[in-house]
C-alpha cells in the first residue's frame, strides 16, 4: 500500500498507508491527522484541504489545468504557492508511494 | 416545535398540494417553522418548481448533494446582480447594485482577490488578541440575575466593534454600520422602515458618503490593513468609488458579510446550548469541544437561509428541466439538514465528527470570505463565556426577523444567574 507522509506546518510529520483509489485527502481525514480540514468532503468546492508537494512529487501529480475548477479554488486559498494543490484532485496510485506533502498555515 | 399559534406548521405542510408550498414566505422564519415544508420537499420533490409564489416563479434546490452542484457550476448558475443576483427578490433593474457578491467570474474573483487577504492566517493571528481583549470586556460588563438582551448587548456589540475594526470605521460612530446593516436587508413587506428600494436607497446613500470620505482619506495614504484602504489601493477596485451603485453594492456585501451572520450565530449559538441542556452539560464537563461545537452552531443556525442563482443556459438538476433564465434558489436551512448527507441532521451535536460539513458557508468560488474569521470570533466568544458564566438562562423563546435571506435573531432574552 503507497505509503504518504504528511507534514503539519508546525513540522510534525504523519507516515500512513493510504490505499490504492483513495485521494490524497481522503488518507488524512481517515487517519485523523491535523491541519487538512476539508470542508466540502472532496468536491473540490473549499479550498480546505491545501497542501504544497515537494519535487520530484509534484512532476509525479503534476499541476492543476488552468482553468479547472481546482485552479479556481486555489485561486482563492491563502498563502499558496507554485506547488500548492488540493490533496482531494490527488488520486492515489503505486507511483506516489514515499510521496511527502507538505501544509500550510491555515485552510481558508 | 416552536409552532405559531395560528397555523399547525407539520399538518399544513402535508395537506397542501405540492405545487402550492411556497418556502419562500419570510413569515415561515419569523414564526421559526419551515422545518416540516422542507422535509416534505427534500422527500417528495427535492428540486422543486413553484410557479407565482410570494418572491415569483422559482426552483428551490433542498438537498446538500444538489445545491453542492449548483455552487460549483457558475458557469451555468450566476450570480449576475443585473439578471437577480442573490436573492429570491427581483428588484427593479435600476436598484440592482453589482458587488463581487453578485459577480460571475472573472470580474469577481479579480475583485474578491483584493480583499480577502485580511482573513489570511496570519491576520488572523493578529486580530485574535484585540478580539479576545473585547470580549472580555463586553462579558465582565453584563449583569448578574437580571433579564437583558443579548442580541443587544453581546451579539450586535461584538460583531460592530469587529466590523468596525475590518474597515477601521471610527469606533464612536460604529452603531451607524448596525443601522445600514439591517437596513440593507430589511424585507420591504417586512412592516419596518425600508418599504420601498427607493427608501433603502435614501438610507443608504448616507453610508456612500461617509464611506467616500473614508476613501479618499486612505487613498491619500501608502497602503494599510484596512477593507478600505485595500480596496482603493487595489489593482481591480481603485475606481470602485467612482461608479456609486458599485460601490454601494460591495460596500453592503462587507458590511452584511462582516457582522450580520456572525451575529446570528452568537445568538442562535445560545439558544441553541439552553435548548439542549445534556449538549450545554457536555460543553461544562469538556470546554475543549468548543472547537466542534463552533462549525456545528453554524450549521445549526444556517445564518443565511438561501443563495439564489440564475440559470444561464438550459440545464438538468435531480432530473428536472432547468430553463436557461429561471431563478434557482439554494436553501441552505434545508441542506444542512439533509440526512441524506449530514448523520442526524436534526439533532444539535456539539462533538460531531465532521462538523464542518455544512453549506452556512457556501461553497465553490463565491464561499465564504471571512468563514475562518467567523469561526475565530464565536471560538473566542464560547472560550470567555465558559471562564466565566458556567450557566446562561434563556428567559422566553427569541424573537425572529421576518426574512427569507437573514435568519436573523432580533431579541433574546437572557439572564446570568449570580
Amino acid at each position: 500500500m503507497p505509503r504518504i507522509t504528511y507534514i503539519e506546518h508546525n513540522g510534525t510529520p504523519h507516515t500512513v498507508d493510504v490505499p490504492v483509489g483513495k485521494t490524497v485527502m481522503q488518507g488524512a481525514i481517515e487517519n485523523n491527522i491535523p491541519g487538512i480540514d476539508a470542508d466540502c468532503g472532496g468536491e473540490c468546492a473549499c479550498a480546505t484541504c491545501h497542501v504544497y508537494v515537494d519535487e520530484p512529487w509534484l512532476a509525479k501529480v503534476g499541476l492543476p489545468a488552468p482553468g479547472s475548477q481546482e485552479a479556481s479554488m486555489l485561486s482563492f486559498a491563502a498563502v499558496t504557492q507554485p506547488d500548492s494543490r488540493l490533496s482531494c484532485q490527488i488520486n492515489v496510485t503505486d507511483a506516489l508511494d514515499g510521496m511527502t506533502v507538505r501544509m500550510p498555515e491555515g485552510q481558508h | 416545535m416552536n409552532a405559531p399559534v395560528h397555523i399547525d406548521a407539520a399538518t399544513d405542510a402535508q395537506s397542501t398540494p405540492l405545487d402550492q408550498i411556497d418556502v419562500s414566505n419570510p413569515r415561515l422564519y419569523q414564526d421559526d417553522c419551515y422545518f416540516p415544508y422542507f422535509e416534505r420537499l427534500r422527500r417528495e420533490d427535492p428540486v422543486h418548481y413553484r410557479k407565482g409564489g410570494m418572491y415569483g416563479d422559482f426552483w428551490s434546490v433542498t438537498t446538500f448533494k444538489d445545491i453542492m452542484h449548483v455552487e460549483t457550476h457558475p458557469e451555468i448558475y450566476s450570480s449576475e446582480a443585473k439578471l437577480g443576483g442573490i436573492t429570491i427578490t427581483d428588484r427593479p433593474m435600476e436598484f440592482r447594485r453589482s458587488s463581487f457578491i453578485s459577480m460571475d467570474p472573472p470580474r469577481h474573483d479579480d475583485q474578491r482577490k483584493v480583499v480577502s487577504p485580511i482573513v489570511a492566517p496570519a491576520n488572523l493571528n493578529n486580530m485574535s488578541s484585540i478580539i479576545r481583549e473585547r470580549t472580555a470586556r463586553v462579558l465582565d460588563g453584563l449583569p448578574r440575575n437580571e433579564t437583558f438582551d443579548w442580541v443587544q448587548d453581546v451579539s450586535i456589540e461584538l460583531t460592530t466593534l469587529m466590523l468596525a475594526t475590518l474597515f477601521d470605521f471610527p469606533l464612536a460612530d460604529r452603531n451607524k454600520l448596525t443601522w445600514w446593516s439591517d437596513r440593507a436587508t430589511e424585507d420591504v413587506n417586512s412592516g419596518g422602515i425600508v418599504n420601498s428600494e427607493a427608501k433603502r436607497l435614501e438610507i443608504l446613500t448616507e453610508a456612500v458618503q461617509v464611506f467616500t470620505g473614508l476613501w479618499h482619506e486612505r487613498a491619500a495614504k501608502p497602503p494599510g490593513y484596512d477593507l478600505i484602504s485595500m480596496l482603493a489601493h487595489g489593482e481591480a477596485t481603485k475606481n470602485l468609488v467612482n461608479d456609486p451603485a458599485e460601490f454601494l453594492g460591495n460596500l453592503t456585501l462587507l458590511i452584511v458579510g462582516g457582522n450580520d451572520t456572525t451575529r446570528n450565530s452568537m445568538s442562535g449559538g445560545l439558544a441553541a446550548l439552553c435548548k439542549h441542556p445534556a449538549e450545554y452539560d457536555k460543553l461544562r464537563a469538556n470546554p475543549g469541544l468548543i472547537q466542534s461545537m463552533v462549525p456545528e452552531i453554524i450549521r445549526w443556525v444556517s445564518p443565511i437561509i438561501h443563495m439564489r442563482r440564475t440559470a444561464t443556459a438550459d440545464a438538468e438538476i435531480g432530473g428536472k428541466q432547468i430553463r436557461k433564465g429561471d431563478k434557482v434558489v439554494m436553501w441552505y436551512v434545508s441542506g444542512n439538514r439533509d440526512e441524506a448527507s449530514i448523520d442526524r441532521p436534526n439533532e444539535f451535536i456539539i462533538d460531531r465528527a465532521r462538523p464542518r460539513h455544512h453549506l452556512s458557508f457556501g461553497f465553490g468560488v463565491h464561499r465564504c470570505v471571512g468563514n475562518r474569521l467567523a469561526e475565530m470570533q464565536l471560538m473566542i466568544l464560547w472560550e470567555e463565556i465558559m471562564k466565566r458564566f458556567p450557566r446562561i438562562e434563556l428567559m422566553e423563546e427569541p424573537k425572529r426577523l421576518y426574512s427569507n435571506f437573514i435568519h436573523g435573531i432580533t431579541e433574546m432574552k437572557v439572564r446570568i444567574p449570580a
